[in-house]
């Protein structure tokens, strides 16, 4: 692991990847989205269950992001990996913009299906709360005149947050809520129709990807920016 | 132990000489929970059906208004650079000032928060599992503040960076404190919600203080 902290490595390792990264995103994704809009409407939602296309990868991805953040901040504090405080910082708002895609979509989704834009259950709550985590996260790591110091307590941060993933994972389960209970990672299997679940998973596929394409892109962007104020200050 | 004991009586001392801080917690739990009947009107259904949920926020708030100051002080005049050297763990030390501070803050909310049942015409079954559930809920409040303050020292607008850290952690402790009067008030049974939160306390007090002294540790570097 500690092989890939040499950031011209890094950069070589991405510049490489890169293409092929962003290749597959866009394939997964177009095909995803023509499956998305051939698939068989829900017996009893009818068209509008399609932004279950949207809405279930963007939540998948908002918890996936952060456990990422997580595990890149545990990384950071216990080997200080100097890439890893990097992929926590750049992932955290692209985070935050999946929680924010997926509370809007439930939203929307919610009002015709039912009949309330907002409902304080369990899920809903509790993914509230990882949205501000994220914001708090982001807030954090900017407070500091020492970069460095933000990057260490907000490492810390995460690591504390990360006890909401599983509470949002089975708040479905412990409580009472609006929102349905899971229907794909559970024990017995999905109960999805086949013809859903292949253009939910090739979305969710293509999303994973889309993160991961922009991840590396904000990781060589922020390590360009480091180079470009070093040559400026030996100037 | 004994060691331990000296730095709670320290911050306890330190606390009640500066005199202000906990009677000034306290006066502005007693104004905002005031100013509830002044904006919803003071019609007693009304009220009665929001009072647990009002106190218990107001509580929050207060409890969070105490939090900045809680390793400030120290680390201005440089007496946490003195104190991350003694034999002491910092964990240990950081459960010492979140004791101090619950009971500077806490206390006083818990004990205060009857007369102020009273105001909002709370429901009278319900004042058993309130202040329960407030004895049981605000320890946990100073032991999740103190990560937040930990982790803001030094911090650009650091008060405010506080609460927006801190919130989001307190609001399963707010769920479960609220959750236990209302279901004292409709005569259900309280001890889930009591249960829970003795849990969340339960489980803060070993978790918390090693985040806060990691914190510290790295603002102190």
């Amino acid at each position: 692991m500690l092989r890939f902290a040499n950031p011209a490595r890094f950069m070589r390792l991405s510049a490489a990847i890169l293409p092929w990264c962003a290749g597959a995103t866009a394939i997964l994704l177009g095909a995803g989205l023509v499956l998305s809009f051939t698939a068989p409407p829900d017996y009893q939602q009818g068209e509008a269950v399609r932004i279950m296309y949207v809405h279930v990868p963007s939540a998948y991805m908002a918890s996936l992001v952060y456990a990422v953040m997580a595990l890149a901040s545990a990384v950071a504090l216990i080997w200080k990996h100097p890439l890893a405080d990097i992929a926590a910082q750049e992932a955290a708002p692209l985070g935050a913009g999946f929680t924010f895609v997926c509370l809007v979509t439930g939203s929307l989704w919610g009002e015709p299906m039912w009949g309330t834009w907002w409902v304080w259950d369990a899920r809903l709550t509790s993914v509230l709360v990882m949205f501000f985590l994220y914001l708090g996260y982001i807030a954090l790591i900017h407070a500091f005149d020492d970069p460095r110091r933000g990057a260490k307590a907000g490492a810390i941060l995460a690591l504390v947050g990360v006890v909401n993933l599983p509470i949002i994972k089975f708040s479905v389960d412990w409580w009472n809520t609006l929102h349905q209970p899971a229907s794909i990672v559970r024990l017995g299997g999905p109960t999805i129709a086949n013809a859903m679940l292949w253009p939910l998973g090739l979305m969710a596929l293509g999303f994973t990807l889309f993160f991961v394409t922009v991840l590396l892109l904000r990781m060589r962007g922020r390590l360009l920016a480091a180079k470009i104020r070093a040559l400026r200050l030996a100037a | 132990m004994s060691a331990w004991l000296a730095l709670v009586r320290r911050d306890l001392r330190l606390a009640l000489r500066q005199g202000g801080d906990a009677a000034m917690v306290v006066a502005f739990f007693l104004l905002a929970v005031i100013l509830f009947p002044l904006g919803v009107g003071p019609e007693p259904e009304i009220l009665q059906r929001i009072a647990a949920g009002i106190i218990w926020v107001t509580a929050l708030l207060a409890a969070l208004l105490s939090l900045e100051r809680l390793f400030q002080a120290d680390y201005e005049d440089g007496s946490l650079d003195l104190l991350a050297l003694m034999p002491l763990p910092l964990e240990a030390q950081v459960l010492a000032k979140a004791l101090a501070h619950w009971l500077t803050t806490g206390l006083p909310l818990t004990i205060i928060a009857p007369v102020l049942g009273l105001l909002l015409h709370l429901d009278a079954s319900g004042y058993g599992a309130l202040v329960l559930g407030m004895a049981l809920g605000t320890p946990s409040l100073s032991l999740i503040g103190a990560i937040g303050a930990a982790l803001t020292l030094g911090a650009r607008r650091g008060g405010v960076l506080l609460s927006l850290l801190v919130l989001p952690l307190y609001i399963p402790v707010l769920i479960f404190g609220v959750g236990a009067a209302e279901a004292a008030i409709a005569g259900l049974d309280a001890r889930p919600h009591l249960l829970l939160l003795l849990a969340l306390l339960l489980a803060a007090i070993p978790l918390t203080p090693v985040a806060a002294a990691a914190a510290l540790r790295q603002a102190l570097e």
